[in-house]
């Protein structure tokens, strides 16, 4: 699946975006940790399980996840008014239902584990960061997990199948355009979250979930990385 | 002679062992011949038994412990305590040390008091506390505050030995709540931010090994110390001392 | 984790505060007058026209500036328009509720807006691009990312900081519409440090920048902007009450912790 087709900032068509990952930057949660792809920054910070409000909302059987992802006004150029937007609550239900899959609420009846997600900065990929620093975050937590989430934007430019597009990337207007399709899945292999906008036929569709795979590989690397690293068995934690 | 082998860091979903004779201990699970993690935390394996210790998480209330709560709320017959739990815990007027008239609930323990309780029960209506042992009460003077309850063990030590060093050197009353709550108490302002101070060491060096030592060793380098032991009674989940 | 009310400094190490302020200490080592570690880091966001992460102890605030073109308000058609929003952030403490913004993050808009306004910091009349129809609004976010006490000076430090970070971007007459990608020069600002300094009163003591757990016991602040010795701006806060002598004491203090911000930022500007 080679191809000659250039990105602009000269990446192979599997090769990630430079990434950064860190835990434990908000001292006041349970968990947390910060996510960077490239010139996309998300943070997360995680807190519970706890009692949860309203009580209305309780689940008697196990616990609740909650999710709230908002993106910075002054993350992109064209400011964002603050505060939660359509697009802001489908991303947070969709974070929702991409970590859900692996975490085990049983114990933790009537209780919520609330997950906020910020960007700092945006330049594509804003939902995958997310998901990748919220996993970090809710593992940070001690939270009952089955395994870890990784998420990646994979993409089509005009016929090419890319990875991790960047904001250039998704406004690339020709050929065919670009088709953005973020995919999150747990380690084994689950595919837990999977949209698509733009136009492809199934066959090439396919490939792309095929290289979505190798890149939550490497994602993951970076993830056990950041979470073993901040632990210090000769030294203490970070 | 130690009992510390070899430590791992482990995240969810990673495969701490693989191989038939191995046992999957508390936050682990067997996947055909793998032992699999469950938490992040310290994998650790001994006898074949593999488990995940936690650096992180939740309190689990469990009977007989030991805990610092605050009262929320005065019942006709009782008071509601909030230990950290998702779940209330309650004190009921029959678990306090000497009888309580009715009409004077307040005068054991105000909305907004601290106390030092232990847990009766957990069951599935909530936690059922009592005050009637020795070293439980109200608490009227110290600082109060807070660490993950996963680092209590090491703050404890075993057999109590970290929080007998700690004594030594700084001379205060020190009460450790099983859900991370932590009371001290002693003659000077200075001494108790003191025992604060190297509880916030331990806690952030908490899985090191031969972290007695070393706490020794801050001890020492930060000015302290050691003064004369007091006769103390140590008990799992630890009590005030008189 | 469980208890959220229990969080909230406790009656006993409330009244140890008290007790050790009485002999002019504070639980970690500072004077009364004196701030914790500041730490300013520019450019949190490249897509900012200005922007900087304030760190004050472990309190941790991001403010962002961004400029956008708008209609000028009839009473000032040759002046650029300012707007300060404040958002505390669920994820800077367990306390923070989902929803609309709530009183805290109004204020600290509120006061942070006051200063920056009140003491004419940003040269407005030179934000004008068409007089009457087209001029420059200067937006400064404020994000809290970790509340231990004192958020809003921090956001005070912090837009002080962003602003003087800030470039203006070129405005494209022919298109009518803003080029991110350009910038025409950095934001014009009068040579100033309009910091706000709140001084708490625990008991009888005048501290300044407090821990969470102090400022849970903090009785009456008063929020007092100013730049080189002249206040702009001034709130006083909580129920609590103050003695003239005691506001003239605040006055000497914000004064002296005024010079020690303005060392300890614009050192970390350059």
């Amino acid at each position: 699946m080679t191809s000659n087709f250039k990105r602009p900032d000269g990446r192979k068509f599997d090769e990630l975006r430079e990434f950064e990952a860190k835990v434990g930057i908000v001292p006041n949660a349970d968990g947390s940790a910060m996510y960077r792809s490239g010139e996309t920054i998300a943070i997360a910070a995680v807190y519970g399980p706890k009692k949860m409000h309203p009580q209305h909302s309780q689940n008697p059987e196990k616990g609740t996840l909650r999710c709230t992802y908002n993106m910075n006004s002054f993350s992109v150029s064209e400011r964002i008014r603050p505060g939660p937007s359509r697009r802001s609550t489908e991303i947070s239900k969709i974070t929702e239902w991409a970590l859900e899959p692996v975490l085990m609420l049983d114990k933790f009846q009537n209780m919520v584990v609330d997950v906020h997600i910020n960007i700092i900065q945006a330049d594509a990929g804003t939902r995958c960061a997310g998901i990748n620093a919220a996993a970090m975050a809710l593992a940070h937590a001690g939270i009952p997990m089955k395994d870890m989430v990784s998420s990646v934007s994979v993409g089509k430019l005009d016929k090419t199948i890319v990875v991790d597009l960047s904001k250039e990337e998704e406004d690339y207007e020709e050929g065919e355009g670009p088709t953005d399709i973020p995919i999150s899945m747990t380690h084994s292999g689950d595919i837990t979250h999977f949209q698509l906008d733009g136009k492809i036929d199934s066959k090439q569709l396919m490939e792309a979930v095929e290289l979505a795979k190798k890149s939550c590989e490497q994602i993951y690397e970076v993830q056990k990385k950041a979470l073993k690293d901040s632990i210090d068995l000769t030294g203490g934690e970070d | 002679m130690t009992e510390e082998h070899k430590r791992t860091v482990v995240i969810p979903g990673e495969t701490i062992k693989e191989g038939d004779a191995y046992l999957p201990g508390e936050g682990t699970e067997k996947q055909g011949n793998k032992i699999v993690a469950l938490r992040y935390g310290l994998a650790e394996e001994h006898n074949r038994l593999v488990k995940v210790i936690p650096l992180s998480g939740v309190y689990q209330p469990r009977r007989g412990n030991i805990v610092i709560g605050k009262c929320n709320l005065i019942t006709f017959n009782g008071w509601v305590i909030d230990i950290g739990t998702a779940e209330n815990a309650f004190l009921p007027i029959m678990e306090t040390p000497r009888y309580v008239a009715k009409d004077r609930l307040d005068e054991v323990m105000k909305i907004g008091d601290i106390c030092v309780v232990q847990i009766f029960s957990v069951n599935g209506r909530g936690i059922d506390l009592t005050m009637k042992a020795r070293g439980l009460g109200r608490i009227d003077e110290g600082i109060v505050f807070r660490i993950n309850s996963n680092k209590v063990p090491r703050v404890i030590g075993k057999e109590g030995s970290m929080i007998k060093i700690i004594r030594d050197y700084t001379n205060c009353n020190i009460t450790v709540g099983q859900n991370g709550y932590i009371w001290i108490k002693g003659d000077k302002i200075e001494d108790e931010l003191f025992a604060k101070k190297a509880i916030m060491f331990i806690t952030e060096k908490s899985f090191m090994e031969g972290l007695t030592e070393k706490v020794e060793e801050w001890f020492k380098e930060n000015g302290g110390v050691k003064k004369e032991t007091k006769k103390s009674e140590e008990k799992s989940g630890d009590k005030k001392e008189d | 984790m469980g208890g959220e009310e229990i969080d909230i400094t406790t009656k006993v190490t409330a009244e140890r505060i008290k007790k050790y302020l009485e002999q002019g200490k504070r639980f970690d080592g500072r004077k009364t007058d004196e701030f914790r570690n500041i730490i300013v880091e520019p450019n949190v966001s490249n897509k900012a026209e200005g922007s900087v992460k304030v760190k004050v102890g472990k309190t941790e605030v991001i403010v962002g500036v961004k400029m956008e073109t708008a209609t000028p308000y009839p009473d000032s058609p040759n002046k650029g328009n300012l707007m300060v929003t404040a958002e505390f952030l669920p994820l800077s403490s367990s306390r923070i509720e989902l929803g609309p913004p709530k009183f805290d993050s109004i204020e600290t808009g509120r006061i942070i807006d006051r200063i920056i306004r009140e003491s004419k910091f940003i040269e407005l009349e030179k934000l004008c691009i068409k007089e009457g129809e087209k001029v420059w609004t200067v937006f400064i976010d404020i994000y809290t990312i970790n509340d231990d006490g004192n958020i809003l000076d921090a956001a005070g430090i912090g837009a002080v900081a962003a602003l003087k970070l800030a470039k203006v971007p070129k405005y494209d007459e022919e298109k009518e519409k803003v080029d991110y990608k350009e910038y025409t020069g950095k934001l014009p600002l009068k040579e100033m440090n309009p910091f706000t300094i709140t001084v708490h009163k625990i008991g009888k003591h005048l501290i300044v920048d407090p821990t969470r757990e102090e400022e849970d016991v903090s009785e009456a602040r008063i929020s007092v902007g100013s730049s080189e010795g002249i206040i702009h701006s001034l709130q006083k806060g909580n129920s609590g009450c103050f003695s003239a002598e005691e506001i003239k004491k605040c006055f000497e203090i914000v004064e002296k912790s005024w010079k020690e911000l303005f060392k300890k930022v614009n050192a970390q500007l350059k």
